[in-house]
């Protein structure tokens, strides 16, 4: 408890014209009590959020972690496994593919930040005529459910009747299989994904933008500052937090990738174990093969090795963010 | 940006990419989108019947799914799903077999309240006739139907088991039913058997055989599918082919296949497409090549015989010669969708594939012929079955719907009702009428020669092998034998382990 006292006692005390003496004094006497009181009525408030975590979150953490060191019957059961599961994993078999697949997916996602700065300034320019039209157009792929989003992208990508090939072919061009084809599958997953997050990362950005202050452009302006100029440093400067949330929410959900990629690619697609995200083989280790101390160990696996980047993000934030 | 905290529908985005997938095959022969909504409205009577043929097709889906590994279409909402997998794990269950129990049957006025779980809506309605039908019966039994769609049902099933709260009757499949069983989750019918309630005989004996554990009967078939080679009798005429008919081989059907590729290749037509899943395709072959899948005891893999891999071999010299579209155009449009958009003459495919066909533009032109054969005549035969939780509270109630649903009435209201062929003998009738201009017979006598769907306790995690390696030896990028004997060394090891 801080030195400052709140409280009805201050209140009181400030207004001495208006405060009664009898009753000044009764609550001096319960003052004690009130500050108990006082003291645990925030924790109640606060409790169903904690109770929420530790039941929905820290529970289930402890508990994965308790399963990766165990292997598991299919109705339960389990026997200690030791250290196997990240013996396996650690092997890097299976965890090498999906955690470079899952990068390149991570790494062609991130290359929607900087077209959604561009297209944020080019919504932030004054006057801009049907500007809440094209702010839904880019968010609506947001919204859309993966999966419809994904069938119509299976449409796309059709290697025989896709759209995609079609234009190619006009030019030349004879496209690939696209969801089909090993390495190229994961490529064209990550431009849907890089579609589909861009509308979150505009309307972030384009908060961020609201808050730059008109005066600076107007300085710059009258000093000559070409628009080039004005973006480079004013825009992108004291848009920087905006970026930096930007990216920290981008990277955690790339490396969670999961359904989008599991609803373009099917469910019976012969290319799909050379396509795995991290997500997909604890999906596979736990729900299909039945190895679910091996599924904990790899969802513990994703989750050290989220914490593990978004704690560098943060401590190279002092870099480059502007504060 | 696709996070987790995405509400994902799997019944919807099921229905979705059916709609989706059968926009894809329309778009290939229609100019415009808008045009195809148009004619198919208007070739189509109400809103209401084109939902049931989608829900026809549906079944489809959820019917060839059934080969593959049981679990990788379960719940998409898994991503992340950590506390699921807590809850799935952390509850334990008795292992070991039920011990066969005493049955009794079920007075009349027994009053009880039970749950039947099934995942295919599209069956709803005859499953209430069922129930309707079964309640003037026993008046005080109560039914809750709870129906699951595909994609989430095995997912709910298994957490249930789990935790010992395992619906009253359930549909159980072949490639999971050996697990359940094996754990003790499902109650033997021995008990029934021999009171005469139900008698096996009556169902096709290669499907009672696949609900059958160490000589312990589990249930019996509600319905069966066997596998035959549909055909486009127009696509076939234009080629100058003549139809496919019950003495033809495995060379008829390369040549004719060849053929159609050769004449109407450059309209896009090729000669042959299979669903390169195991009960559509390989196992059918294997089987007639005179090989096996799995060995009779279920202990090893009979992927490295010389049979097998003709049986694979056959898949893979149809690919190569261009007979039939590459492993990534099958990939990129299901071949039941090359077949329905009239641009793969022959497609070898279920009976289920029957309601796809009559939700199609070429349902006129459609005919079906027994699987062209190898060494011997063989398809795959597989069909669902009613089970009885091992724990139910309701144990007799449960017993005594599993009894009626059994009965030839119930078969006979199911087949009346849908698109399924009931599994009681001489109920199956209304199937072989349902599509006039093909010959639907040829799936009901190919009980003779049919096998069970092979499978054992953990079917799942070789059907994911075979899923994995087996695409590798169709499309050429390894040699068959290669790809079958790594198949067979990682599968009998598998089956080691269970």
């Amino acid at each position: 408890m801080s030195g400052v006292q709140t409280g009805p006692g201050v209140f009181a005390g400030a207004r001495p014209g208006r405060a009664r003496p009898a009753r000044d004094a009764r609550r001096r006497g319960g003052e004690a009590a009130a500050r108990r009181r006082d003291g645990a009525w925030p924790w109640l408030f606060v409790l169903p959020l904690f109770t929420g975590i530790a039941v929905f979150y820290l529970v289930p953490i402890a508990q994965t972690l308790f399963y990766s060191f165990t292997e598991w019957g299919v109705f339960g059961g389990w026997t200690f496994a030791g250290l196997d599961n990240y013996a396996r994993l650690l092997s890097g078999r299976e965890l090498l593919p999906a955690l470079g697949n899952t990068l390149l997916y991570t790494g062609i996602v991130l290359l929607g930040i900087p077209i959604a700065v561009w297209l944020a300034s080019l919504l932030n320019t004054p006057g801009l005529r049907f500007a809440s039209l094209y702010r839904v157009l880019f968010f609506l792929p947001y919204i859309a459910m993966p999966t419809a989003v994904a069938m119509v992208w299976r449409m796309i990508f059709n290697g025989d009747y896709g759209i995609v090939n079609w234009l190619l072919s006009l030019v030349g061009i004879d496209g690939p299989y696209w969801i089909s084809t090993p390495g190229i599958a994961m490529g064209a997953v990550a431009v849907v994904g890089l579609w589909s997050s861009i509308g979150f990362a505009l309307i972030v950005l384009r908060a961020g933008l609201k808050n730059i202050p008109e005066e600076l452009y107007e300085a710059a302006e009258i000093d000559g500052a070409s628009p080039w100029r004005r973006f480079r440093a004013i825009t992108v400067p004291l848009l920087t937090p905006s970026i930096f949330f930007v990216l920290v929410i981008t990277i955690i959900s790339s490396f969670q990738l999961f359904d989008l990629l599991y609803a373009i690619l099917g469910s019976r697609n012969p290319i799909l174990p050379k396509s795995m995200s991290l997500v997909f083989l604890f999906y596979q280790a736990g729900f299909v093969d039945g190895e679910k101390g091996f599924a904990a160990a790899v969802a513990m696996f994703i989750l050290v090795l989220i914490g593990l980047v978004t704690l560098v993000q943060f401590r190279l934030q002092r870099r480059w963010v502007h504060e | 940006m696709h996070s987790p905290q995405h509400p994902i529908h799997p019944t919807r985005s099921a229905r979705r990419e059916t709609i989706h997938r059968s926009a894809v095959t329309r778009s290939a022969r229609r100019e415009t989108i808008h045009r195809s909504a148009v004619t198919r409205s208007a070739r189509r009577e109400t809103i209401h019947r084109s939902a049931v043929t989608r829900s026809a097709r549906r079944e489809t889906i959820h019917r060839s799914a059934v080969t593959r590994s049981a679990l990788r279409r379960t719940a998409l909402a898994a991503v992340g799903a950590l506390g699921v997998a807590v809850l799935v794990a952390g509850c334990s269950g008795g292992p070991g077999p039920a011990e066969p129990s005493a049955y009794e049957k079920a007075p009349a006025d027994l009053e009880a309240s039970i749950t039947y779980a099934f995942w295919d809506a599209s069956q709803q309605e005859a499953v209430q006739a069922n129930i309707d039908a079964f309640n003037e019966e026993y008046p005080n039994i109560e039914v809750n139907l709870d129906v699951t769609p595909w994609e989430t049902y095995w997912t709910k099933i298994q957490t249930q088991a789990s935790s010992n709260t395992l619906p009253d009757l359930f549909w159980l499949n072949g490639p999971n039913f050996q697990l359940y069983a094996s754990n003790g989750k499902v109650e033997p019918i021995d008990g029934i058997v021999e009171a005469g309630d139900i008698d096996p005989a009556n169902y096709p004996e290669a499907l009672v055989d696949l609900y059958q554990l160490d000589d312990v009967q589990y249930g019996v078939p509600k319905d069966f599918d066997t596998i035959g080679l549909w055909y486009n009798r127009e696509l076939l005429e234009e080629a100058g082919v003549e139809e496919p008919s019950a003495d033809w081989t495995w060379e008829d059907l390369q040549e004719a296949a060849q053929t159609v590729s050769d004449e109407l290749g450059d309209q896009g037509v090729y000669g042959v497409a299979a669903g390169m899943d195991g009960q559509t395709t390989y196992y059918d072959t294997i089987f007639q090549a005179g090989g096996e899948v799995i060995s009779e005891d279920g202990t090893t893999s009979g992927y490295d015989s010389p049979e097998a891999q003709a049986g694979i071999q056959l898949w893979a010299d149809l690919i190569a010669s261009g007979a039939s579209p590459s492993m990534q155009q099958l990939t990129d449009t299901p071949a039941d969708q090359w077949f329905t958009s009239g641009k793969v003459a022959m497609y070898s495919g279920g009976s289920w594939f029957r309601g796809a066909v009559g939700a199609s533009d070429i349902e006129d032109a459609v005919g079906a012929a027994p699987l062209p054969r190898g060494e011997e005549q063989a398809t795959v035969i597989h069909g669902v079955a009613n089970a009885v939780a091992a724990n139910s509270k309701e144990k007799q109630a449960a017993q005594a719907l599993q009894v009626f649903l059994a009965s030839e009435e119930a078969q006979r209201q199911q087949g009346d009702a849908g698109s399924i062929i009931p599994a009681f003998t001489g109920t199956q009738d209304a199937f072989v009428g349902s599509l006039p201009g093909a010959d639907l017979q040829v799936f009901l006598d190919a009980v003779d020669y049919a096998r069970p769907l092979p499978v054992s306790k953990n079917s799942a995690a070789w059907n994911a092998l075979e899923a994995e390696l087996l695409p590798e030896a169709f499309s050429g990028e390894r040699p068959v034998a290669e790809v079958t004997a790594e198949l067979a060394e990682q599968m009998t090891a598998l089956l080691a382990k269970e």
